[in-house]
C-alpha cells in the first residue's frame, strides 16, 4: 500500500519535473512544479512527516506558486523560442550533475547506518504527531537559526516596502 | 462471508465516500435553494415556487437545464487550462470535506463511520487544500483570454492570498487550546460542559477534578478569532460583502464570463460546496462540532445505541445550517466592498487582531494551563 502511494508520486513528480523542463510556456512550468511539489508532500507524508507534508502544501504549492502564477498572469508572458542551448551547460553542467547525483547517492548508500533509515509508511497508521516534537526542538535547541531566519525575512519584508514605495 | 479486515477497512471508506459525495452534492443543491427562497423572502418576493411543492424540485430541474445546455467554448481560450481549471475548483472544494468528523465516535470493526477520515493534521489539510482551491479560479481567467475574466481572477488571487493569513493566524487560539491540530481532538477539548465549554464562549462551570467538585472558567474565549475568521471565510469563499472577483456591476461575471453548461456548473458548486465546509470548519473548531450544547446534563446513551449516534449529527447539521443561513443572511443585508477597502481591511485590521488575539490567548494559557 505504502510502496505503491510511494511509486506513484515518486513517478509523478520525476513525469512532472521533466515536463517543467520541457514546455515552452512559462504557466505550463509553473503549473508542474505544483504537482512537483505535491507529490514531494505526499512523499514526506508517507515517511512519517506530516506536518512537513503539510507546510509543503501550504507554503510551496498554496502561496509561494501562486504568486509565481500571479505574475506570470499580470506580465501576460508568452511562449519562449526553443534554443540549442549553451555551450558550458553542455560541458559543464551536465557532467556536474552526473558528479553530484552520483556523490549523493554514494553518501546515501556507503552511510545509511550512520544516517539512519525512516521506515516507508511506519507513520501512517498510528495516530503520533510529531507537530510537538517539531515545535520543541524549533523553540529549544533550534532558537538561534529560527530567530535569525525570522530577521532575515524581516529584513527581506522591509526590502520590498522600500522598493515598491512610490518616489516623491 | 468471511471478509478480512482490510476489505472491511476498504468497503467502508468507498461506501463513506460515496455517501459523503451524494449528501455533499445534495446540499449545495438545496443551499442553492436556500439562498433563492430565503433572499425572496427578505426582499419581500416568493422565490422559486412553481417547481413541485414550495420549489422544492427546482434544483433538480436546474441541473437538468445546466446538463443540457450547448457547452460552449470560445475560440481564443487556453483549452486544455480552461478545461481542467472548473475541475481543480470543484475537486478542491469538495476533497476538504474527507476530514470533518460529522458525529461522535462510532467504529464497526476498527472503522470510524461518522468521519472518511481521522488525520493527526486534519485541520492543515483543510486549509492546504482551499490553498489550492485558488488555482481554479487563477487558471479559468488567465486561459478565457478575456479582460474581465483575467480582472477577476486576479482580484481573486490577490484576496485569497490576503485573506489567508488571517483566516490561518486566527485558528491559532483554538489550535492552542486544543494542544492538537486533529479535528478529533479540536471537538473534544470542547464538548465537557455543553455551550460554556465552546471555544468562542466561556464562563465558570462545575469540574469534577481529583479534589472533588469545584466551580472553574471553562470555555476559550475565542469570541474576536471567530469573527476574524467568519469575515476571512467570507472573503474566501468570494461571497458578498467580498465578491469583487465577480462583481457583476463591474465584471459581467468575473472569471468565469466564458464558462456555460457545466463548467460554469462546476463553479457555482464550487462555490457552495467552499461555503459549506467553511460552515463545518466553523462549527468545528468554534461551535463545538457534533457536541450537545447542553452538555451532559442528558445521559449520554439517551435513546439507545442508535438515536444517540444520530443526535450528535443532527446537532451537527443543525449548526451548520445556521451559519449558511448568516452566509444567506449577509449576501441580502451588506452591500460590496470597493477593492482597496477590502485590501486595507484585510491587512491592516483582521491580520493584526488576529495577532493580537494570539499573543493574548497563549499569555493566558501559559499563566492558566
Amino acid at each position: 500500500m505504502q510502496l505503491a502511494l510511494f511509486i506513484i508520486f515518486a513517478v509523478l513528480c520525476v513525469v512532472f519535473a521533466l515536463n517543467f523542463l520541457f514546455q515552452r510556456h512559462p504557466i505550463n512550468s509553473a503549473l508542474s512544479l505544483i504537482v512537483v511539489m505535491m507529490s514531494l508532500a505526499v512523499i514526506y507524508w508517507t515517511l512519517g512527516a506530516e506536518f512537513l507534508a503539510a507546510a509543503q502544501v501550504i507554503v510551496y504549492s498554496g502561496a509561494v506558486m501562486v504568486l509565481f502564477t500571479f505574475v506570470i498572469m499580470l506580465l501576460n508572458a508568452g511562449e519562449e523560442e526553443r534554443t540549442r542551448g549553451s555551450k558550458i551547460a553542455y560541458i559543464v553542467g551536465i557532467p556536474g550533475v552526473i558528479a553530484v547525483f552520483a556523490l549523493l547517492a554514494y553518501t546515501f548508500v556507503h552511510e545509511h547506518s550512520t544516517l539512519g533509515m525512516a521506515h516507508l509508511g511506519g507513520h501512517l497508521n498510528n495516530g503520533v504527531s510529531n507537530l510537538e516534537e517539531v515545535s520543541r526542538i524549533l523553540f529549544t535547541d533550534m532558537l538561534l537559526p529560527f530567530e535569525v531566519t525570522s530577521i532575515l525575512i524581516l529584513v527581506a519584508i522591509l526590502g520590498a516596502v522600500v522598493l515598491a514605495r512610490k518616489e516623491h | 462471508m468471511h471478509l478480512s479486515d482490510f476489505q472491511i477497512f476498504l468497503l467502508l471508506t468507498i461506501l463513506k465516500i460515496v455517501v459523503v459525495l451524494v449528501i455533499m452534492l445534495t446540499s449545495v443543491a438545496y443551499t442553492v435553494l436556500l439562498e433563492r427562497k430565503v433572499i425572496g423572502l427578505i426582499q419581500n418576493r416568493w422565490g422559486p415556487s412553481r417547481v413541485g411543492p414550495f420549489g422544492l424540485l427546482q434544483p433538480l430541474v436546474d441541473g437538468i437545464k445546466l446538463f443540457l445546455k450547448e457547452d460552449l467554448m470560445p475560440m481564443a481560450v487556453e483549452r486544455p487550462l480552461f478545461v481542467i481549471a472548473p475541475v481543480i475548483a470543484l475537486s478542491c472544494a469538495l476533497v476538504s470535506i474527507s476530514v470533518v468528523p460529522f458525529g461522535n465516535v462510532f467504529t464497526y470493526r476498527g472503522v470510524s463511520l461518522f468521519e472518511i477520515s481521522d488525520i493527526n493534521i486534519g485541520l492543515l489539510v483543510i486549509l492546504g487544500i482551499t490553498s489550492i482551491g485558488v488555482y481554479g479560479i487563477a487558471l479559468s481567467g488567465w486561459s478565457s483570454n478575456n479582460k474581465y475574466s483575467l480582472l477577476g481572477s486576479l482580484r481573486a488571487s490577490a484576496q485569497l492570498i490576503s485573506y489567508e493569513l488571517a483566516l490561518g493566524l486566527s485558528l491559532v487560539g483554538v489550535v492552542l487550546r486544543a494542544g492538537s491540530l486533529r479535528l478529533r481532538d479540536i471537538v473534544d477539548s470542547q464538548s465537557a460542559h455543553g455551550a460554556l465549554s465552546w471555544n468562542i464562549f466561556g464562563g465558570p462551570a462545575r469540574v469534577h477534578g481529583a479534589g472533588g467538585t469545584t466551580w472553574a472558567i471553562v470555555g476559550g474565549f475565542q469570541i474576536l478569532g471567530f469573527f476574524i475568521y467568519l469575515m476571512a471565510a467570507y472573503a474566501e469563499t468570494n461571497r458578498a460583502p467580498f465578491d469583487l472577483p465577480e462583481a457583476e456591476s463591474e465584471l459581467v461575471a468575473g472569471y468565469h464570463t466564458e464558462y456555460s453548461s457545466m463548467k460554469f456548473a462546476m463553479f457555482f458548486m464550487a462555490e457552495y460546496a467552499n461555503m459549506i465546509t467553511v460552515s463545518c470548519v466553523a462549527t468545528l473548531l468554534f461551535f463545538g462540532g457534533a457536541s450537545s450544547p447542553l452538555g451532559h446534563l442528558l445521559p449520554d446513551n439517551f435513546g439507545g445505541t442508535f438515536l444517540s449516534a444520530i443526535f450528535p449529527i443532527l446537532w451537527f447539521v443543525f449548526k451548520v445550517f445556521c451559519f449558511l443561513f448568516l452566509y444567506i443572511w449577509v449576501r441580502s443585508t451588506l452591500p460590496r466592498f470597493r477593492y482597496d477597502q477590502l485590501m486595507s481591511f484585510g491587512w491592516k485590521f483582521l491580520l493584526p487582531a488576529a495577532m493580537l488575539n494570539i499573543v493574548l490567548t497563549s499569555l493566558v494559557l501559559a499563566f492558566h494551563g
